[in-house]
């Protein structure tokens, strides 16, 4: 008994090891030239089915043509694009726009698009989205969805608060006070999640110093020590003294932050749209969109309002197939039917908005502002935004050590972009 | 790690045949590949930036130059010396624990099993249930606090006390581990010496000291080599429950090293930061070989 | 016996000792008892800001329902047993013929080669990351796959399993070896037919002990996967948190899901779990 298990074991012992070896040198074959691979960021459930639904049309519409789709997780895609741009990349790639789209386009990982961006292409989508795919007079990727920033307020406890519409920093100020007063937390933030408190610094400088100004500090030609960035931290001092955030906000992560708001502790939340995915049915009833307040008069006007595309790797193996796909992301119906599962705004102006309430302002807000930009920790280097982040978040507990986190912030900055500038 | 080496037997077979190398080969080979050629390769990465997409540009010892000035750096090598402090009371209550419990009473076999079942538990689900349980909003402790008249304290959100509160959560399994590392020991006390030494007037804490402790060691050599093991792989708990924050007040070596390869895309910068935490475990690997080299020539 | 038994000790001692029991380990178990009632909260309840007050209705089947239902628990779960199973196959496998090796030939280097299995052992994860990531995706293209963490978790559990077969081999008699030899059995048939058999009570400790410690892994989890295909219930968990962190009653069922596999093979093999873990905790 005792031997024939013995020698079975050894067996087992054998094949385990070869399988593994096995396993080690199968290769993956190698794509057909009438076959495309896409690969995707979008994993929840209902932009997931989005894609996969386009997937389908486009394979409808190409007979012949087979479609790969992997779909990959928000946070790691950041990570391993990295590694297929520069190894085996397949054919097609979800990414962003603006900066993170050129960071990709300069080192040449990504493909010269321009041949499909016609004239009436261009048009359609409009000078902003253009730029934001554009690098040097050419075009490296077609946009697909949008969603714009801006203030969620809960209508029901403003009102009970007596506060009236906030539409200037004042007002928000005062919107501060009179929650307080009626002992609700004005603001709900997350900051363990970090990315939560870009968006104030986001706002604050794009309405104290304007774009332009913004633009330049995210790439790396302004010193954080200059005197704009401390005006931009002097207001946000002031939303401090005013007690405008929840207490506890450095325990809490985006969506812990989001159920203060939904529990009635909290007023209101600086936020993208997607947040109205989240919307019970008696929230959409209370909740409003309003844009972020005006804090310096004159300054113009622009919104944090980060676009998606689609782009095709330098070392793609069906560049042609890709083209094709890219040139059908662009049509209309698709960006529609996209955009309805994503529950977010189309590129191409041309695309049919669905009925929503957040949607529609948001479309007409940000179609009235020429400038998007994309978000702090996509406009940024990658680096420098971690660490500014959490310098934000150690502003908000601690805001006398502001000239320490921002000098912090500044060797970083010299650091990262002493060989680019 | 849990074994130590015995005294030698003798040994069979003698240099020249190569049937220990086919023996050997297979684990040889995958350790080689997958543990040793890795940590060469590191060294090599940490001479380097890199962000993943640029080629790689040699730095010569630029990071670690840099390291020296970075804060954050700093504040995780002072959480690690924390966690290796604080980790050595595990053996201590893990010791306590396996005195308390070293009894014969009905359902003592259950009790030691409940005590000691935290430690099968992965880190990630140790760190969500004390996540919860140290929830400043409505977690079971704060309710605790405030019901005996004190403040409630968000100890995952505030930089004083978000080291702490990580620290102890991994501190339930390894303390669970000493324990049966202890009851094992316990078990083996030798019962005669016990008896002479009681018969001589030790009692308590002189015969603690003096007779049990001493037979103790074997169980006291793992639970510390484990507990220092344990505190240095701190990863887990901190991604988890802080992910280093709030501002990096809780960040561990290994925690930044992750957090500067693929948030920051630093590969060369983190790497370095692994190459000083195998630099630390290096003096204690070290200290491992010699001990058990030691004992084999014994 | 140390302490002395209780037995021996006043009545009085004897039933503080009986109530203490009991009471330090509701204590010591607090934060699990707090979860697992969480896990049985109403989404209403939790919602209401009634945590910990009495329950309206108890949601305990539901939310363990809607764990598997409303997320990928149950390929994480699959996923966590195709790589625990094999993981811990191939590195008994070769740490057994490693172990052999080491234990019963005497050859130049075998003290080094043991050292390098035990010092392997000990190394921080952070030091193979980058490079195994690499050799995961340029080399072995294995990333992403429930392959690469089988792999890997093969060789770097080879270290400690090497040093466990070595030791618990050279405890066997030499006579016995030495005698399969004379009879003219070749080294592995003397392996497999002699020494094998007698050592499978240390085989059932590190498949316990091995089995736990792969299931329990985040780090790699982390490190060579990401997508749900591949994922284990550990990095499964951690990506659950950020869509259920605003719903502890989910997170709480999903914990208690993802402990249960090892907390069963720990009840089921308590005594093999614990000879493994605490050999050598007597002798010297």
């Amino acid at each position: 008994m005792s031997a024939r298990l013995g020698s079975l074991s050894s067996t087992v012992a054998v094949a385990a090891a070869s399988a593994l070896l096995a396993a080690m040198l199968a290769t993956a074959g190698p794509a057909k030239a009438d076959s495309i691979t896409v690969n995707s960021d979008q994993s929840d459930p209902q932009p997931k089915a989005a894609i996969q639904e386009a997937v389908h049309r486009f394979e409808a519409a190409n007979p012949g043509t087979q479609v790969t789709l992997n779909t990959y997780d928000h946070e790691s895609y950041k990570q391993s694009i990295r590694n297929w741009l520069t190894s085996e990349p397949p054919d097609v790639v979800l990414w962003y726009t603006g900066t993170r789209l050129r960071q990709f386009v300069q080192p040449g990982l990504l493909a010269d698009v321009s041949a499909i961006w016609t004239a009436p292409m261009k048009q359609a989508f409009g000078t902003t989205a253009v730029d934001l795919v554009t690098d040097g007079g050419k075009q490296y990727a077609v946009p697909y969805t949008q969603y714009q920033w801006g203030l969620y307020l809960r209508s029901d406890i403003l009102r009970k608060a007596g506060v009236g519409p906030v539409k200037t920093f004042d007002d928000l100020l005062g919107a501060c006070d009179k929650l307080n007063a009626a002992g609700v937390a004005p603001i709900a933030l997350g900051s363990k999640d970090l990315w939560p408190t870009a968006a104030w610094f986001d706002y604050l400088d794009l309405r104290i110093n304007g774009y332009a100004s913004h633009m330049q500090l995210m790439s790396g030609k302004v010193p954080y020590t200059d005197a704009k960035v401390h005006a931009v931290f002097a207001h946000w001092k002031q939303l401090l003294d005013h007690k405008c955030f929840n207490a506890n906000h450095t325990e809490l992560s985006m969506q812990e932050s989001q159920s203060v708001m939904y529990q009635g502790r909290a007023g209101m939340m600086l936020m993208g749209n997607f947040i109205t995915a989240n919307f019970s049915p008696e929230m959409q009833k209370v909740m409003v969109f309003e844009p972020f307040p005006t804090v310096t008069a004159g300054v113009a006007r622009a919104e944090d309002a980060p676009m998606d595309s689609v782009a095709i790797p330098q070392g793609a193996h069906n560049k042609a197939g890709a083209m094709k796909f890219l040139a059908f992301m662009m049509q209309p119906d698709i960006q529609a039917m996209i955009n309805a599962g994503e529950k977010q705004i189309p590129a191409n102006s041309q695309a049919k908005l669905i009925d929503d309430p957040y949607l529609i302002a948001g479309r007409s807000l940000l179609a009235a502002t020429p400038d998007h930009s994309q978000f702090f920790d996509r406009d940024t280097n990658e680096a420098l935004a971690t660490l500014a982040m959490k310098g934000f978040q150690e502003f908000m507990v601690q805001p006398q050590r502001l000239d320490r986190i921002l000098a912090g912030i500044d060797r970083a900055r010299l650091r990262i972009y002493a060989n680019t500038n | 790690m849990s074994t130590t080496v015995q005294a030698a037997p003798r040994r069979t077979r003698h240099a020249g045949s190569l049937a220990p190398l086919a023996f050997i080969a297979p684990a040889a080979l995958f350790f080689a590949v997958f543990v040793l050629w890795p940590i060469a390769d590191s060294i090599w990465v940490s001479l380097h930036d890199w962000d993943g997409v640029h080629p790689m540009r040699w730095v010569g010892i630029g990071n670690y130059v840099e390291l020296f000035t970075d804060d954050v750096f700093w504040t995780a090598l002072v959480n690690n010396i924390w966690w290796l402090l604080a980790y050595m009371l595990a053996p201590i209550g893990g010791l306590a624990i396996a005195l308390f419990l070293n009894q014969n009473v009905l359902g003592m076999r259950l009790y030691k099993s409940l005590f000691f079942f935290p430690f099968v538990l992965s880190q990630v689900v140790v760190g969500l249930v004390f996540s919860w349980f140290f929830n400043g909003d409505f977690g079971l402790l704060n309710l605790g606090l405030r019901a005996i008249g004190l403040h409630g304290v968000s100890l995952l959100g505030d930089a004083n006390w978000s080291t702490p509160a990580t620290i102890v959560a991994g501190l339930w399994p390894q303390t669970a581990y000493c324990m049966i590392l202890y009851l094992t020991g316990l078990t083996a006390v030798n019962g005669e010496v016990v008896e002479a030494a009681r018969m001589d007037g030790a009692r308590g804490w002189g015969m603690f000291w003096n007779i049990i402790l001493p037979q103790l060691r074997p169980a006291t050599f793992i639970a510390v080599v484990v507990s220092v093991v344990g505190a240095l792989r701190s990863f887990d708990l901190v991604s988890i429950m802080t992910r280093g924050g709030p501002y990096d007040s809780s960040a561990v070596l290994a925690y930044y090293m992750y957090e500067q390869t693929f948030l920051s895309f630093r590969y060369g910068y983190g790497a370095a930061i692994a190459v000083v935490l195998f630099a630390i475990m290096d003096v204690y690997i070290a200290f491992f070989l010699v001990t058990m080299l030691r004992r084999e020539r014994r | 016996m140390f302490p002395r038994p209780i037995q021996t000790a006043s009545p009085g001692a004897q039933a503080l000792y009986r109530v203490a029991l009991p009471v330090s380990l509701v204590i010591w178990l607090l934060p699990l008892v707090a979860i697992f009632l969480t896990s049985a909260r109403t989404a209403q309840d939790l919602a209401a800001g009634n945590y910990w007050g009495w329950p309206h209705g108890s949601h305990l089947i539901g939310n363990y329902e809607a764990v598997f239902t409303s997320s990928p628990m149950g390929r994480y779960l699959l996923n966590s047993v195709m790589i625990t199973l094999p993981a811990v196959a191939a590195t008994l496998a070769l740490s057994t013929l490693a172990g052999f090796g080491l234990a019963k030939f005497r050859f130049p280097g075998n003290t080094l080669v043991l050292a390098i299995f035990i010092a392997g052992n000990f190394v921080p994860f952070q030091i193979l990351m980058i490079p195994v990531r690499d050799l995961m995706i340029h080399v072995f293209p294995l990333y992403n796959t429930i392959w690469a963490l089988v792999v890997f978790h093969a060789a770097f559990q080879t270290g400690f399993c090497t040093l466990f077969m070595r030791n618990f081999m050279r405890e066997l008699p030499d006579s016995l070896i030495e005698a399969a030899r004379m009879d003219g059995a070749g080294e592995f048939s003397v392996f497999s037919l002699i020494v094998l058999p007698l050592i499978r009570p240390a085989l059932a400790a590190l498949a316990v002990l091995e089995f736990t410690f792969i299931w329990n892994d985040y780090f790699w989890a982390l490190v060579l996967v990401q997508s749900d295909s591949a994922r284990p219930i550990t990095a499964g968990l951690q990506a659950l948190q950020g869509m259920w962190l605003a719903s502890w009653q989910l997170m709480s069922a999903g914990a208690i899901v993802a402990a249960a596999p090892s907390v069963a093979i720990f009840f089921l093999m308590q005594r093999h779990f614990i000879s493994g873990l605490t050999l050598g905790a007597v002798k010297e």
